[in-house]
C-alpha cells in the first residue's frame, strides 16, 4: 500500500474504496442524496408558501403589485449567468485548464463576482427600502413613503395580516436562498486555494462538479421564487 | 482502468496481518486518535458512549416526574416545573437517543462490516455527524441548566411562538443542529448500501439488517429537513414576535402541526425500524433457521418507510383537521400495520421447527416481539379515527407509544448490543447477569406501563402533574414498576464494563451466527476490517441447524 498521495496521472482514490469507478460513483450519489434533502427543506417553506397563497390571493395580489419585478428579472438574469459560469468551470477542470482566465479560476471568480452582485443588488435595492418604508413584518410593521405607502391601504380578505404573512415567507424564503449563496461563496473561497495548490486536473474534477450542482441548484430555487413572488400580479 | 493510488489517512496504520493482536480498539490509544478518527468502528463507540449519556439523563427526568405521580396532589414538582421535565425528558430521549440509537451505535459498526466494505461511504462525514450531535446536544444540556422548556416535544404553535416563557428558541436549535446529523448518517448509509458492496452481495443477499437501515435512511433524508425547516420557522417567528403560524396574523397553527407530523410520524419508523432489523438477526441466528420470509421482511421494511409518510395526519384527529382527511388518515394507518404485522408473523415463523437457542439476546427478541406486539396493536385502536377522540390525549397514548419505543426499541437496542458486544470488544459478558436483566427489564417494563393503558382508558390525561386520587393506585404499579425498570438498566451498564477488563475472551463467532461481520472478522475486527474483501456466494441466514455456541 502506498505511503502517500503523490502527484500523478491517475485519479486519488480513498482508502477505503477499491475503485475509482466505485469512489466517484459513491461521490455523485451522495452529492444528488444532499440535494434531495435541500429540496425537502426548501419543501416545507413552499407548502406554507401554497396553503397561505391558497388562503389569501387578493393579499398575494397586493403584496406581489409592490416588488419591483425589473429588478427581480435583473437579478435572475445574472444568476443566470453565474450558473453558465459555473458550467462553464466543470467544463475547463475536465479538460485540464486550471490557473487561467478561461479556466477554472477564472469562472470560480466570474461565478463569485456575479452572485455577490446579486446579493447586494437584493439588500440595497429590496430589502433596505422595505425596512426603511416599514415592510417588516411584525411590531415594526406600517407601510409608508413612496414605494410601499399604497400597502397600508389594503383592507381585503385577511387584512394587512395576510399581508405580512406574504411578507413573511418573502423575506424568508428569500432570505434562506441569500444564505446558500453565502455558503456558496466560502465554498468558492475554499476552492479557489484547492486550485492554487494544485489539487484539480482532468482526472480530479469532483470538487468543482459537485460545487456546480450545489450553485444550479440555489439557482433553481430562486427560479421557483421570482415568478412566486414578483410575477403573482403579472407586468403590464 | 487508472492505476490505484490511495489517499493516505494520517496516522492510520497500514495494513498487518500478520499481527491479529492489532485491532481498531488497541492500535493507538491516545484521545486525539479517537476524537479525529474516521473510523466507523470508533465512530460507532463515540455514539454509543454518548447516546448511553443521554439515556440515562432522559431516564433521570421521567425517574422524577414519576415520583411526583405517586401522589395525586402536587408535592414533588410544580406545575410548571413537571411541564419542563416531562418535555425534557421527550426531548433528550427521542432527538438524542431514540433517533441515533440503534442506526449511529449498531449500525455505524455492522453496516461496512455487513456487507464487506472497508468503511462507510464518507468517513469524514460520518465523524461530522456525530460533533453536530454533540453540539446538538451540548445546547440541549445548556437548556437543561438555563431554565428548560416547557411546551411538551412537539413545541406545538402558538403556545411554543407566542406565549411559553421558557427557552424554546434554544431547545428548537438543539433539535434542528442535531436533525442534519440524522441527515448525514442517512446519506452516508444510503451510498454505503447502494456503493460499496462486496462482489456478489446482491440485494437479496443482504442481511435485513441492512434492508431495514436502507429504509430508515431513506426516511432520514426526506423526513428530517421538513422539521428542520419549521423548527427553523418556529425559532424566527420566536425572535420578532410574530411569524407564519401566527394566528394573530391569519396564520395556521394546524399548518405547524401538519409540517411538524410530516417529518415526525415518519420518525417513529426511524426508532423502530433498525430495531426490526436487529432481530431479524437475532431471530435467525438462535433459531438456527433462515429467517422466514425473507423478501418479505424486505419488503415490509420498504413498505413501512413509504406508507409511513402518509399517515402523519392521525396524530391530529381532534386539531381541526378536516374530517374527510381524517377518515383518509385513518384508513392508511390501518394499511402500515400491515408491513410490522409480516415481520411478526415471519419471526415466529422463524422460530417454528428451529433449533431454539435461549441466549441473552433471543430473550430480549421474544420480549421485543410480545411487547411490540401490544405497543402496534394499541396503534390500531388509537388510528381508528372514533375510538381516537376519548383517547386522544390520555395515558393510553403514553403507554401505546413507550410499548412501542421502550418495549420495542430499547429492548431491540439492548438486544443487538447483546449480540454484537462480543464482536465491538472481542469480550463475553456474564450471561447469567444478562439473562437477569433481560428478564427484570421486561418484567420492570410491564409494570411501568400496563397500569398506564388502564390509567387512559379511564380516562387520565397525559401532561398533568395532579390527578384523581381514584387514579392513584393504577399510579403506585406504574412508579414502582418504573423503579424495577430502572434496576434493570442498570445491570447491563456494570457488566459490560465489567466485561471489557475482565471477560472471557470471546472467539471471532462466539454465537455460531452467520454473516460477514462474524466469519470473515476477528472480534474486536481488524482497522481496516478484513484482510480481503471478501466474495459472497450465497444467501443470507444459511443456518444448517448444527452451529454451536463456542464460548
Amino acid at each position: 500500500m502506498s505511503e502517500a498521495s503523490h502527484p500523478t496521472d491517475g485519479p486519488v482514490v480513498a482508502h477505503h474504496f477499491e475503485t475509482w469507478e466505485q469512489h466517484e460513483e459513491s461521490c455523485t450519489m451522495g452529492m444528488w442524496l444532499f440535494l434531495a434533502q435541500e429540496v425537502m427543506f426548501f419543501g416545507g417553506m413552499f407548502c406554507c408558501y401554497a396553503v397561505y397563497r391558497y388562503l389569501y390571493p387578493e393579499a398575494w395580489f397586493e403584496g406581489s403589485s409592490a416588488l419591483d419585478w425589473k429588478v427581480g428579472a435583473f437579478n435572475t438574469s445574472f444568476l443566470l449567468l453565474s450558473s453558465f459560469t459555473m458550467a462553464m468551470g466543470v467544463y475547463y477542470n475536465q479538460t485540464g485548464r486550471i490557473n487561467k482566465l478561461f479556466g477554472v479560476m477564472g469562472m470560480l471568480w466570474a461565478t463569485l463576482f456575479l452572485g455577490i452582485i446579486f446579493v447586494a443588488v437584493k439588500l440595497q435595492f429590496e430589502w433596505l427600502p422595505k425596512y426603511q418604508e416599514g415592510v417588516v413584518p411584525g411590531t415594526l410593521w406600517g407601510p409608508h413613503g413612496h414605494h410601499y405607502g399604497q400597502l397600508a391601504d389594503f383592507d381585503g380578505p385577511g387584512g394587512q395580516g395576510a399581508l405580512q404573512l406574504f411578507f413573511w415567507l418573502y423575506f424568508v424564503m428569500t432570505g434562506m436562498h441569500a444564505l446558500h449563496m453565502l455558503i456558496g461563496f466560502g465554498i468558492i473561497f475554499w476552492l479557489m486555494i484547492k486550485c492554487l495548490k494544485g489539487n484539480f486536473n482532468e482526472h480530479s474534477y469532483l470538487h468543482i462538479l459537485f460545487f456546480g450542482l450545489y450553485w444550479h441548484f440555489v439557482d433553481i430555487v430562486w427560479i421557483f421564487l421570482y415568478p412566486m413572488f414578483y410575477l403573482v400580479n403579472p407586468p403590464h | 482502468m487508472a492505476e490505484r493510488v490511495i489517499e493516505h489517512i494520517k496516522d492510520f496504520p497500514e495494513r498487518d496481518y500478520e499481527a491479529p493482536e492489532v485491532h481498531y480498539l488497541n492500535w493507538a490509544g491516545t484521545v486525539k486518535s479517537w476524537l479525529f478518527t474516521v473510523d466507523h468502528k470508533r465512530i460507532a463507540i463515540l455514539y454509543l458512549i454518548s447516546i448511553s449519556v443521554f439515556f440515562l439523563v432522559g431516564g433521570l427526568f421521567a425517574a422524577i416526574f414519576r415520583l411526583e405521580l405517586l401522589t395525586p396532589e402536587g408535592d414533588v414538582l410544580q406545575a410548571d416545573t413537571y411541564n419542563k421535565f416531562f418535555t425534557l425528558h421527550g426531548v433528550v430521549m427521542i432527538f438524542f437517543f431514540l433517533i441515533p440509537s440503534v442506526p449511529a451505535t449498531l449500525g455505524n459498526f455492522l453496516i461496512p462490516l455487513m456487507i464487506g466494505a472497508r468503511d462507510v461511504a464518507f468517513p469524514r462525514l460520518n465523524l461530522l455527524s456525530w460533533y453536530i450531535y454533540i453540539i446538538g446536544g451540548t445546547l440541549a444540556v445548556i437548556l437543561t441548566f438555563t431554565g428548560g422548556v416547557d411546551t411538551g416535544w412537539t413545541f406545538y404553535s402558538p403556545l411554543s411562538t407566542s406565549y411559553a416563557n421558557t427557552n424554546v428558541f434554544l431547545a428548537v436549535s438543539a433539535a434542528f443542529i442535531t436533525g442534519f446529523s440524522s441527515i448525514l448518517t442517512g446519506l452516508n448509509f444510503l451510498v454505503t448500501i447502494h456503493k460499496m458492496r462486496a462482489p456478489g452481495l446482491t440485494w437479496f443477499r443482504l442481511p435485513l439488517f441492512i434492508w431495514a437501515h436502507y429504509a430508515t435512511s431513506v426516511i432520514q433524508i426526506l423526513g428530517t429537513p421538513v422539521v428542520a425547516i419549521t423548527l427553523f420557522l418556529i425559532g424566527v417567528e420566536r425572535i420578532w414576535g410574530v411569524g407564519i403560524f401566527d394566528p394573530g396574523l391569519g396564520g395556521d397553527p394546524i399548518l405547524f402541526q401538519h409540517l411538524f407530523w410530516f417529518y415526525s410520524h415518519p420518525a417513529v419508523y426511524i426508532m423502530i425500524l433498525p430495531g426490526m432489523g436487529v432481530i431479524s438477526e437475532v431471530m435467525s441466528c438462535f433459531s438456527r433457521n433462515r429467517v422466514f420470509g425473507y423478501e418479505m421482511i424486505a419488503f415490509s421494511s420498504m413498505g413501512i418507510a413509504i406508507i409511513g409518510f402518509i399517515v402523519w395526519g392521525h396524530h391530529m384527529f381532534i386539531s381541526g383537521q378536516s374530517m374527510y382527511a381524517g377518515m383518509v388518515f385513518s384508513f392508511l394507518t390501518m394499511l402500515v400495520a400491515v408491513p410490522s404485522a409480516i415481520k411478526i408473523f415471519n419471526w415466529t415463523g422463524t422460530m417454528y421447527k428451529g433449533n431454539v437457542v435461549w441466549e441473552t439476546p433471543m430473550i430480549y427478541a421474544i420480549g421485543f416481539m410480545g411487547l411490540f406486539a401490544i405497543g402496534g396493536g394499541t396503534g390500531l385502536y388509537l388510528g381508528n379515527m372514533g375510538l381516537d377522540v376519548p383517547l386522544h390525549d390520555t395515558y393510553f397514548v403514553v403507554s401505546h407509544f413507550h410499548y412501542v419505543m421502550v418495549g420495542g426499541m430499547v429492548m431491540a437496542y439492548l438486544c443487538g448490543l447483546h449480540f454484537w458486544w462480543p464482536k465491538m470488544t472481542g469480550k463475553m459478558y456474564p450471561r447469567v447477569a444478562a439473562n437477569i436483566s433481560a428478564i427484570v427489564i421486561f418484567v420492570g417494563f410491564n409494570f411501568t406501563f400496563f397500569p398506564q393503558f388502564m390509567l387512559g382508558w379511564l380516562g387520565m390525561p397525559r401532561r398533568y402533574h395532579s390527578y384523581h386520587p381514584d387514579f392513584q393506585v393504577l399510579n403506585i404499579f406504574s412508579t414502582a414498576g418504573a423503579t424495577v425498570l430502572g434496576i434493570g438498566f442498570m445491570i447491563p451498564v456494570f457488566y459490560f464494563i465489567w466485561s471489557i477488563f475482565k471477560g472471557k475472551p470471546a472467539g471471532s463467532n462466539p454465537w455460531g451466527a452467520r454473516g460477514l461481520e462474524w466469519e470473515k472478522c476477528t472480534s474486536p475486527p481488524d482497522p481496516h476490517n478484513f484482510k480481503e474483501i471478501p466474495i459472497v456466494t450465497e444467501e443470507a441466514y444459511a443456518y444448517t441447524g448444527e452451529e454451536t455456541i463456542s464460548v
